[in-house]
């Protein structure tokens, strides 16, 4: 009976993958097709796409403009996520609630409601030109949130007595902070600041309506595909995007246990 | 030497979280160089009151003296106090050595004298060569010395210490009182410590602040505070005790007698204090003190006729919990089994009179 059970879960789950990761399969699988159409059956093997992809002077700058903007926006999210997570986690604040939830509110807006209101606000209220700033202003927003929940989890996992310990051995708040708390938050640091890079590498809609002249990769990808020649080296660049990432989150995600493992109280 | 009496002073110290009067005016001086402990059951404010000490709190009123200077002002990490916290608070990402070492930085010492510190602070504590462990490669009882001497090592003037014993099994635990009254005697370093193990606070301690809903009960030492609490509530909460109810029936002089209901006439002595026939007081009897006895005593003694309602052979001492008609508890009595018998002479059913010498019952008026 319980193997019939397995049996029928296992099939479930096979189909379930199929589902979800075989038409991403198919973007490498076509990046490699000598042909300028994405359809079967397949061409030849080719890699001219991948140097086409390369020698595009637009795609390596908004490539960069990503990274630049991407970089910030993980630092800049990590610091927020980190000192919210703090104040949450280890001051007795009055409406810690209702302003946790505030800062998670940008999780659950429909991302074209935040990208149009930060838009209004940017250029009717305060007047400031588009740029790659106002990008990053606005995935600072949206990554905050992600800082401050892998940070809260990190800092709950660690006993509060380790900083009083450090308080009590005469260094005082700040050198606490550099001598305890930062070394065993590190990893959940380091699992922030990737979360949040990918989350704004990846993004798309805020930088759709706060983008001004220079553009981030989703939004180049997005301007590429009208052009049908174009195609099969977006599908280039979107199977290197592919791996990168998987790269950098099973990255993240393995330094995110190894800490959680590290921050229990050891023994007793 | 010459010790300050009021090297820690408490004075009216109150602590609010919000409703709650975890610490609620308590005044209270400790001596330099005492090993003074707090004790109370969970959630009577001893922590509360420690970490005031330590600076993680501050007293909502009143204020902290320690070598006669005024507290409130003084951030933890200023304060001439460490501490040996609960859960040891060992740093995980550090090793024994630094974290021996942590509370040296500030004294800028070369790394040469830290090494010398951190060695002395390991055979003190009888871990030599430690030093490169990890707080995971230790056990219960070598991360609570390890928090020890990462306190000791600062040489403070105060050492709070939150219940270290708590977490170890009951035979380490035993060993540690010792050696952590030993080490206490060596550095000659106020120890200021808070259990709710009163077995523990007895055979450690000079003398003892017993805590009950934030407030001081009685200071005194150990023997003290056992043969003569000055309240119900220590005398409960310390060791067994034998409870009577009684109303005062005639004083005459230093006799006092005492209507004790169904317990019959009880004689005891004033002890100084002046009481009126019909106050209503407790007789309290330590379950030792009392003697089982097959005949009547003869008159002028003491005594309570019951009859043994049950009885439990804890091997070198025997307990029995006598019924008396009327009492609304049974009588509890300890006895040695100083000689060795197979045969037990007294058993449930039977019919006895308890008796006990005439300075053993605790009058209490409370």
């Amino acid at each position: 009976m319980g193997r019939g059970r397995f049996n029928l879960l296992f099939y479930y789950g096979i189909a379930y993958l199929v589902f979800l990761y075989a038409p991403v399969l198919l973007l490498p699988m076509f990046s490699f097709n000598d042909s300028i159409y994405v359809a079967f059956p397949f061409k030849g093997f080719t890699f001219k796409w991948y140097e086409q992809m390369a020698a595009s002077a637009g795609l390596t700058s908004a490539f960069w403009n990503s990274v630049k903007v991407g970089a910030g926006v993980a630092v800049v999210s990590t610091i927020f996520g980190l000192l919210g997570a703090k104040a949450v986690t280890r001051y007795r604040l009055p409406w810690s609630g209702p302003v946790t939830g505030m800062i998670m509110l940008p999780l659950v807006i429909p991302g074209i409601v935040i990208g149009v209101a930060l838009l209004s606000i940017i250029r009717k209220v305060f007047d400031l030109e588009l740029s790659l700033l106002t990008i990053s202003a606005g995935h600072v927003l949206l990554c905050t949130p992600f800082a401050m929940m892998v940070l809260m989890s990190r800092l709950e996992g660690f006993d509060k007595s380790l900083e009083e310990a450090s308080l009590d051995l005469g260094e005082n708040g700040w050198r606490t902070f550099w001598r305890v708390t930062f070394p065993l938050t590190l990893p959940g640091i380091v699992a922030s600041l990737l979360l949040c890079f990918t989350t704004s590498f990846d993004e798309f809609i805020l930088a759709f309506f706060l983008a001004g002249n220079e553009v981030t990769l989703p939004i180049y990808i997005w301007g590429q595909l009208r052009f049908p020649n174009r195609l099969p080296a977006t599908l280039a660049l979107g199977s290197c995007i592919l791996l990168g990432s998987f790269v950098i989150v099973t990255f993240s995600e393995w330094l995110r246990r190894r800490g959680a493992k590290s921050a229990l109280p050891a023994g007793l | 030497m010459n010790q300050r009496q009021d090297f820690i002073s408490i004075q009216n110290v109150s602590k609010h979280f919000g409703a709650v009067r975890a610490v609620d005016a308590l005044t209270c001086r400790i001596a330099q160089g005492e090993f003074f402990s707090l004790l109370g059951p969970s959630g009577c404010g001893k922590t509360t009151l420690l970490r005031m000490l330590a600076g993680f709190e501050s007293p909502t009123a009143g204020e902290l003296f320690i070598d006669g200077q005024p507290m409130s002002a003084v951030p933890p990490h200023q304060r001439p106090t460490n501490m040996v916290f609960q859960n040891y608070a060992i740093f995980p990402h550090l090793d024994v050595r630094d974290n021996i070492a942590y509370g040296l930085r500030r004294r800028r010492l070369s790394r040469r004298e830290t090494d010398a510190e951190v060695e002395k602070m390991l055979e003190l504590i009888k871990l030599p060569g430690y030093g490169a462990r990890r707080a995971d490669q230790l056990s219960g009882g070598q991360r609570q010395r390890v928090a020890l001497a990462r306190a000791l090592v600062r040489q403070p003037k105060v050492l709070l210490l939150d219940e270290p014993l708590g977490a170890l099994d009951k035979k380490l635990r035993e060993e540690m009182q010792i050696e952590l009254r030993q080490l206490q005697r060596a550095v000659g370093i106020t120890f200021v410590f808070v259990t709710h193990d009163q077995e523990e606070a007895l055979t450690m301690s000079d003398r003892i602040l017993v805590m009950s809903k934030g407030r001081a009960l009685q200071v005194d030492n150990s023997t003290l505070l056992y043969e003569s609490p000055n309240c119900r509530e220590v005398a409960d909460f310390i060791g067994t005790m034998n409870f009577f109810d009684s109303t005062v029936a005639s004083v005459n002089g230093e006799q006092i007698e005492l209507d004790a209901g169904p317990a019959g006439r009880l004689k005891v002595g004033s002890g100084g204090r002046t009481l009126a026939p019909g106050m209503s007081v407790t007789l309290a009897i330590r379950p030792e003190k009392l003697q089982i006895v097959r005949q009547k005593p003869g008159e002028g003694a003491n005594f309570i006729q019951g009859t043994i309602g049950a009885e439990a052979y804890l091997g070198d001492r025997s307990h029995y919990y006598v019924e008396v008609p009327g009492l609304p508890r049974r009588i509890a009595v300890a006895l040695q089994n100083a000689a060795r018998s197979l045969d037990n002479s007294a058993s449930t059913g039977q019919s006895v009179w308890l008796t006990w010498e005439p300075g053993a019952a605790v009058l209490l008026t409370e």
